[in-house]
């Protein structure tokens, strides 16, 4: 229907709108972090890419390279993300097979209540636990009287009785887990449901044992959605700063994320806070380049 | 069934974690629910079932100003961004749909990237973009609104396409061979059986502005731009009263009756496999 320019034409206010909001203001992170500071810290943005001035980027990657806070605090949300990662594959892959597999009639309601958290509000159900692991908190009590308390202790994940929100770094893993698991839950869910059950069939009548069916069928044809997944969830947690103030509030669980808020809007030093974001977003950027890929070819063979 | 046992034994073990992880997942959110009609200050003690925290003459969500002001702003954010973001994705997903030619691809990539961009990054670029480019925008509600379109504008893309993709072409060019010019078309073909999708993107447009939080901080101005998620994250911490549940209860209730509204008549027009489409949507 019509010229191509009527298509070119009703595409165009959405473009200009991704130009201005999106891709100039990334280049204004660049501009920022390649700008110069006056004498009260406010950003003086180089726009001109021959102007960029590399003294304060350089000054960022140094304390990164040397090992100073920026390191430490890189280090720090690396380990918290990936154990939150290993923690929300182990529990969620199990419930993904279960529901895709194995809940036969039960399957609409679980999928409702897998999808629920999805869309209750994160900070409410942050809230949900600052309430229950408060020094007089109902679970704070639970823990105690079962004796979790007494073992976390020993096991020093705890620093003091009733503190598990006081700075404990098992409590923002636990947290980042809870946080991002249902985001995980669907992709996997979607990719276990797209196996062929014939092909397990097959798998089992050429002898293989349920077990050895599982790890040479099911597991490698569902590891794209795994690592769909765990990519999907690992891009927020590492740019999460809301998370660990909430359950923590303690410099000795800041992440990244917390770095450049206090940074930027904070406001004590945007163009270090821009540096570190332009560093955050290009190691993250392969990370968000594979999962764009992997669901669009996902989506070729699902329309093929 | 016998033939394809899981590897891990009975179910029984599968059942166990998965009835485990939903209880997980879901009691704390209940007992915060639950909280919310305690009738005392309390947060963790039972005294007693009071909707004094949502209707009460003082401190309640109904007559304390920085609550009930967080609710507002954060639903007339609500209506703007449905508002600007709908049309904008609508037509965005029919000019990348029938885009002939070079360019396609690389806006394609640009509108889906606001999907996987870590959301911090995203505030920091737009909070310098209305600091250092826009500084007559400013920080503030016309700031936080723009924000918000920004990243939602792609799920109505994604959305509005995968109908595009399932309607396919036939109808139009029925449209076109009887004559129908081309505005015809686009109007009373395109857009009449594009409706359970816009309906869609629309309520979850909606449901994502209200439930945002970083880029709606990044971009506030003064303490009328407060959202009801920024208040949970400044006060959570703060000992405050159940009053603090009870807006959460409210919001959370607006945002599943939305969903669950939309669900119905996506479900009516669209038939039922798009429909479970639409709840789980993800990119």
């Amino acid at each position: 229907m019509g010229s191509r320019w009527t298509w070119r034409l009703l595409a165009l206010p959405g473009v200009i709108w991704l130009t201005v909001f999106f891709l100039l203001a990334f280049y204004a992170v660049i501009a920022v972090a390649f700008g110069n500071q006056n004498t009260l810290s406010e950003p003086v943005p180089f726009w001109n890419p021959l102007d960029w001035n590399v003294g304060y980027m350089f000054d960022t990657l140094q304390n990164i390279w040397q090992g100073d806070q920026f390191l430490t605090v890189f280090v720090r949300t690396f380990v918290f993300v990936t154990l939150a990662l290993v923690l929300a594959l182990g529990i969620g892959y199990p419930v993904a097979y279960f529901a895709a597999r194995h809940a036969g009639r039960w399957r609409g309601l679980v999928l409702l209540l897998l999808i629920l958290p999805f869309w209750i509000n994160y900070l409410m159900r942050m809230l949900a636990w600052i309430n229950l692991l408060s020094p007089d908190g109902m679970g704070t009590r639970f823990f105690s009287s079962i004796g979790i308390e007494r073992l976390f202790l020993s096991l020093n994940l705890l620093s003091e009785r009733g503190g598990w929100l006081e700075g404990q770094p098992f409590t923002v893993i636990m947290a980042l887990t809870y946080g991002y698991l249902p985001f995980l839950i669907l992709p996997l869910y979607a990719a276990l449901d797209r196996i062929d059950q014939r092909q397990i069939e097959a798998a089992r009548d050429l002898g293989a044992s349920p077990a050895g069916a599982f790890r040479r069928v099911t597991l490698p044809l569902s590891r794209p959605g795994i690592l769909a997944g765990l990519v999907l969830i690992a891009l927020p947690m590492f740019g999460d700063y809301y998370t660990p103030d909430l359950v923590s509030s303690s410099t000795k669980t800041t992440m990244i994320g917390n770095q450049i808020d206090q940074l930027t809007r904070q406001g004590s030093e945007k163009v270090v806070g821009a540096s570190l974001t332009l560093i955050l977003a290009v190691v993250l950027l392969g990370l968000m380049f594979y999962y764009l890929r992997a669901t669009r070819s996902a989506d070729d063979r699902a329309e093929a | 069934m016998s033939r394809l046992r899981n590897p891990w034994g009975k179910p029984r073990f599968l059942v166990l974690v998965t009835v485990v992880y939903i209880f997980w997942s879901l009691i704390p959110v209940a007992i915060a629910v639950l909280f919310a009609f305690n009738n005392g200050r309390s947060r963790t003690t039972w005294q007693g079932f009071s909707t004094r925290w949502f209707t009460g003459a003082s401190g309640s969500v109904l007559h304390d100003p920085a609550l009930q002001g967080a609710l507002r702003h954060t639903l007339f954010l609500g209506v703007v961004c449905v508002l600007v973001a709908t049309p904008l994705g609508v037509a965005l997903a029919l000019g990348l749909q029938r885009w002939r030619g070079p360019g396609g691809g690389t806006i394609n990539t640009v509108m889906l990237l606001p999907l996987v961009t870590p959301e911090i990054v995203m505030g920091v670029a737009l909070l310098l973009l209305f600091l250092q480019v826009l500084p007559g925008i400013g920080l503030g509600s016309t700031a936080q609104a723009i924000g918000q379109v920004t990243f939602t504008l792609s799920y109505v893309v994604v959305i509005v396409r995968g109908r595009l993709v399932s309607i396919g072409k036939d109808y139009e060019e029925a449209a076109a061979d009887l004559g129908a010019p081309p505005h015809d078309q686009l109007f009373r073909v395109l857009l009449p059986l594009l409706a359970p999708a816009i309906i869609a993107s629309a309520a979850v447009v909606f449901a994502i502005s209200l439930d945002d939080f970083v880029v709606t901080q990044y971009l506030s101005g003064d303490a009328s731009t407060t959202t009801v998620s920024m208040l949970l994250y400044a006060s959570a911490r703060a000992a405050p009263t159940p009053a603090l549940n009870a807006l959460a209860t409210i919001a959370l209730l607006i945002t599943l009756a939305t969903l669950a509204l939309a669900y119905v008549v996506y479900r009516r027009f669209a038939g039922n496999d798009d429909a479970t489409a639409m709840v789980g949507v993800e990119v």
